[in-house]
């Protein structure tokens, strides 16, 4: 069995005293999303920074005090570059290393919204994310695979998902769906 | 089975629209275990794609929320799974990948859906193959991975962007893991390189990268392919950038080199991510000029007034780091940094009024102070670290402006903050009262305050012995005692025993203080710890010997020893249980680093790894040198020199010399390399002609020098016993070596080989070698030490003193014109008018 999945980025090396960074595809160490009282609703850690979920939470609680009142895109703690958005009651945060672009690390957090945005039909908040958990997991597994960006398109995130409509066929819908339409439509006739 | 029937009517009753309570989500009521006990309706035939998904989505939504999964359970849910491998959902078989992903960690066994995984990759349904690649990966191991080999490489290639970049990112993954396969992809990486998808190109670039970055000609021929092809990718363009950014660094080369020109040329790219990677490098470069720097600050100014925060961020950032090295060359920009520091994100607000505050000049000082006192609460600890340390350039460049800082900066340590921002304060203050003798005595009011009401131990200790080095010659000492006796009553084990060692320095200094310190000290001696008490009893009853020079050697002039040094012999004495007592003098000197050891205001990054104490240079040399059986009994080095070219630059063995110095000996370590490719070097020994009554007494050979490989030989040299003072010596040096040629391609060397010599420059041994900086914290106290009868009263004309260069003349700024330097048997004392 191997480690975790944190295949985390040997990017800290000092020689002769003067700290340089391997050039290397490991951009993003984390993706948030948080509700409006600063709880998890996801929460996906590419590197070895907070090892723990107690870590983990104390920096989401952390991250959360010192940005929900500001909308301002961008922040740097813990030595951190954090990058962040929010819409109604749902924050998205993408964090890289200080030393990272900053303008990469904000084209995955505008990749992450946009395709939601769509899939969730502009409909970015709480309760509609709530019921496309999975729209949520297959879409950020198709932009950030272990810290490297895999795709920055939103169309292409989107396509690649493909998620399915609303349209169930009849043949998976259970009984008791069946039933309740079938009353519905009884009590339209006798109404009638 | 009657408690599997109510879960599965809960389940129904919610898939079939039952009201949630707003804000409260349908996931929350479920835990793990009775997901896992739902997974069973995976064994259900049919398969019902919307059930199974709901359950998929609530494990991974509970894994992801923190919640523990037992093996069992996840090894059980996991089997279950496996069979909705036989529903042709999509979504549904895109969430296996998933689950199998989230779950290689905890359950066994996943390596079970290996076949499945390999089907679909290689299947035809395109939505599969990238993720199903993906999983495989993550849960394979080196020996499984020889079998999937020939699928990797196709899909390397693949034409689908998704499966070949999938391909790439899971290779990269794996290099790690086994870097052998996956350096056989090498051919298929390239192929990918040339991809028009933007992506895949980037991915490509970055494995190519990691498979061949240490082999630094392989880089640059791909650097030099790339960057004149061109290509598509802004993400490959930012790598791109940081590869040739990061050889320019390794091979020194000059700015006048095509790569430079590659990152200037990027400077003019279209997109802007690329353009900042590219005047980051530029201002990131050691050694840049003001005139290379100008096109990247240039751009940096127009992106300060975009409207998208992120690039005015960045752009500030890392005109904040050019304005440490070169503030001329931003003073352009303070136009555009003006309209920033009123800026709603409060973080650009401080970057560019800290750029401003080294910028600007001294009349806008005042008003910037003003602006950022405003809002300095708003902002978080990192950046208040920032501020700190453009207030502290700012002290070194104005120092008028003091008093104006001294206040911003007590105001600051009211506030609330962390560690690093308090110490950075702190550290701040006292390098204001180092450089502003006026400024002393209220800044040490202000420290005094501070530890008042300081939670870390380590600041408190710190501003402790501030206090009791610079208190004593206050013109009023008393007023500090109150202070410091308060930590003795209220602190912990820690603070006290630092308190007890200022309180012994006051007493020892201020004769009117002596009585009162006395009484104070007595108190201190009924302390609970025993540090404390020692300390306690240790300094009363040094004072009251009322003799100076117990006073220097004992309170005011602390371990001169090295630590690491002192560590190594106690350690190495406990090894080897004696009846002597362990002697200090074996210990080799400190040498003087800590004050040279300016951190640079590089802006936070604050590691989180602690400081480890590096050994020092010296220290590393005391014991290679001790693993060498013919130095042994040379007792402790008293000194390394830094190294000594014997050769030109560039010629055939490149030779250089560290001159190490014991108490009566000298060994002379000569570090040599052959640059020769067919060529091999044997029994090197580097022989020696002194000029003065030096003595050669052994020679240490290097066994064998083959191509580029450095070896040391030494000689050991005994100092002039009857002349004390014949300190300097020029030695001639020729080195001599057996040659054996071989074959450049295997380094194979021929049988028999012949002997040759090599002359190399004159060495020469001078006084700097036998003088040794000391740290002697307290000088006045050094001084009296010495006593009159060493006192020589002469005028130096310090030009013609080449031999002291460097050594003393630093020493002799730091200590107010005055350095002390002490050789092994004899004392120097130089004043400096």
């Amino acid at each position: 069995m191997r480690g975790p999945e944190c295949v985390g980025a040997p990017f800290e090396a000092v020689a002769a005293g003067q700290p340089f960074y391997e050039p290397s595809l490991y951009t993003v160490k984390a993706v948030l999303i948080l509700d409006n009282d600063g709880e998890r609703l996801y929460a996906k850690y590419y590197d070895e920074t907070y090892p723990t979920v107690k870590e983990q939470k104390a920096f989401e609680k952390n991250i959360f005090n010192k940005t929900h009142r500001t909308d301002s895109e961008i922040a740097l703690l813990e030595g951190l570059t954090v990058v962040y958005k929010s819409n109604i009651d749902l924050y998205f945060y993408v964090i890289g290393s200080s030393h990272e672009n900053e303008l990469m690390l904000m084209s995955v957090l505008n990749c992450l919204f946009d395709s939601l945005s769509q899939m969730l039909r502009k409909n970015v908040e709480k309760r509609a994310l709530l019921e496309n958990m999975e729209g949520l997991f297959l879409a950020v597994d198709e932009i950030v695979d272990g810290g490297v960006i895999l795709e920055s398109d939103p169309l292409q995130v989107v396509h690649r998902v493909a998620l399915r409509g609303d349209d169930v066929p009849l043949t998976e819908q259970t009984v008791t769906q069946v039933l309740q339409s079938a009353k519905e439509q009884i009590k339209w006739s006798l109404l009638r | 089975m009657r408690h599997s029937c109510m879960l599965l009517l809960c389940w129904q009753s919610d898939i079939s629209g039952a009201p949630n309570t707003p804000g409260l989500s349908q996931y929350d009521i479920y835990n793990l275990v009775i997901c896992c006990s739902q997974a069973r309706i995976f064994n259900e035939t049919p398969i019902n794609p919307r059930r199974c998904l709901h359950i998929l989505t609530k494990i991974i939504y509970l894994l992801n929320q923190g919640e523990h999964f037992g093996t069992t359970e996840a090894t059980e849910a996991f089997f279950a799974m496996t069979r909705l491998f036989q529903s042709n959902d999509q979504t549904l078989r895109r969430m296996c990948y998933l689950t199998i992903k989230e779950m290689a960690n905890i359950s066994e066994d996943v390596i079970i859906v290996t076949s499945s995984l390999t089907k679909d990759m290689t299947g035809k349904e395109d939505v599969y193959r990238g993720p199903a690649i993906r999983a495989l990966c993550r849960i394979t191991d080196t020996t499984m991975l020889q079998a999937i080999e020939r699928y990797m490489k196709q899909a390397i290639v693949d034409k689908v962007p998704s499966v070949s970049s999938s391909a790439l990112v899971s290779s990269l993954h794996m290099v790690r893991m086994s870097y052998d396969v996956v350096k056989r992809w090498v051919n298929e990486a390239q192929e990918a390189a040339s991809s028009d998808n933007i992506m895949v190109q980037y991915h490509a670039l970055g494995l190519l990268y990691h498979l061949r970055k240490n082999d630094r000609l392989a880089v640059s021929k791909m650097l030099n392919k790339f960057t004149k092809s061109g290509l598509k990718s802004p993400f490959a363009y930012c790598m791109l950038i940081r590869i040739a950014s990061r050889l320019l660094e390794e091979t020194e080369g000059g700015h006048d080199s095509p790569l430079f020109d590659f990152i200037e040329s990027c400077l003019r790219n279209k997109h802007e991510m690329v353009v900042y990677e590219a005047a980051s490098a530029i201002v990131h470069m050691p050694n840049c000029t003001a005139r290379e720097l100008a096109p990247a600050v240039s751009v940096l100014q127009l992106f300060c007034s975009s409207p998208k925060a992120a690039l005015r961020y960045a752009a500030v950032r890392t005109l904040n780091k050019v304005a440490m090295k070169h503030p001329s060359a931003v003073t352009a920009c303070n136009l555009d940094l003006e309209n920033l520091i009123t800026d709603s994100n409060r973080s650009i607000a401080t970057l560019a009024i800290t750029t401003l505050l080294k910028t600007g000049s001294e009349s806008s000082v005042d008003r910037l102070m003003k602006q950022i006192s405003s809002f300095v609460s708003e902002i978080s600890d990192e950046f208040k670290v920032v501020v700190v340390q453009a207030i502290s350039a700012l002290c070194q460049k104005y120092p008028r402006k003091h008093s104006v800082m001294m206040n911003f900066l007590s105001n600051m340590l009211r506030d609330d903050g962390g560690f690093e921002y308090k110490r950075a304060i702190v550290d701040c203050i006292i390098s204001i009262i180092e450089e502003n003798p006026e400024s002393k005595e209220t800044g040490l009011a202000h420290l005094c305050e501070f530890i008042e009401d300081c939670e870390h131990t380590v600041l408190a200790t710190k501003i402790l012995h501030l206090l009791g080095r610079e208190g004593p010659r206050t013109p009023s000492p008393s007023k500090y005692i109150r202070f410091i006796f308060n930590r003795v009553v209220l602190e912990s084990e820690a603070v006290r025993a630092a308190a007890v060692s200022a309180l012994a320095k006051f007493g020892a200094q201020n004769d009117d203080l002596l009585p009162s310190v006395l009484v104070l000290m007595q108190r201190c001696m009924m302390d609970s710890d025993d540090e404390v008490r020692d300390r306690a009893t240790f300094y009363m009853n040094v004072l009251q010997q009322k003799q100076k020079a117990l006073n220097a050697a004992y309170i005011f002039n602390g371990l001169s020893v090295s630590v690491p040094g002192l560590e190594k012999s106690l350690h190495q004495y406990t090894l080897e249980p004696s009846e002597k007592p362990f002697d200090m003098k074996t210990v080799p000197l400190a040498t003087t680093t800590v004050s040279e050891q300016k951190t640079e205001l590089a802006p936070v990054a604050s590691s989180k790894l602690p400081e480890k104490l590096a050994p020092s240079r010296q220290d590393i040399y005391q014991e290679q040198l001790a693993a060498i059986p013919e130095f042994q009994g040379l007792g402790p080095l008293f000194k390394s020199s830094e190294p000594v070219q014997l050769t030109e630059a560039e010629t055939e063995y490149v030779v250089r010399c560290i001159k190490h110095t014991f108490a009566s000996h000298m060994v002379f370590q000569f570090d040599c390399t052959n640059t020769l490719n067919d060529q091999l070097l044997q029994k090197v020994v580097v022989q020696m002609e002194p000029s003065e009554a030096y003595e050669i007494v052994q020679y240490v050979p290097a066994a064998s020098l083959p191509y580029s490989q450095p070896g040391s030989c030494y000689s050991l040299v005994r100092l002039p016993e009857d002349d004390p003072t014949a300190v300097s010596c020029t030695f001639s040096c020729t080195m001599k070596y057996l040659v054996r040629d071989c074959d450049p391609n295997t380094g194979e060397p021929d049988d028999d080989g012949y002997d040759d010599e090599y002359v190399l420059e004159d060495l020469e041994v001078t006084v700097a070698d036998h003088i040794q900086k000391v740290l002697k914290p307290n000088f006045a106290a050094a001084w009296e030490e010495v006593g009159d009868e060493f006192e020589k009263e002469e005028t130096f004309a310090l030009a013609s003193v080449r031999t002291l260069e460097g050594n003393t003349v630093n020493s002799f700024k730091k200590n107010c014109l005055m350095g002390i330097v002490i050789a092994p048997d004899w004392l120097y004392t130089h004043s400096v008018a």
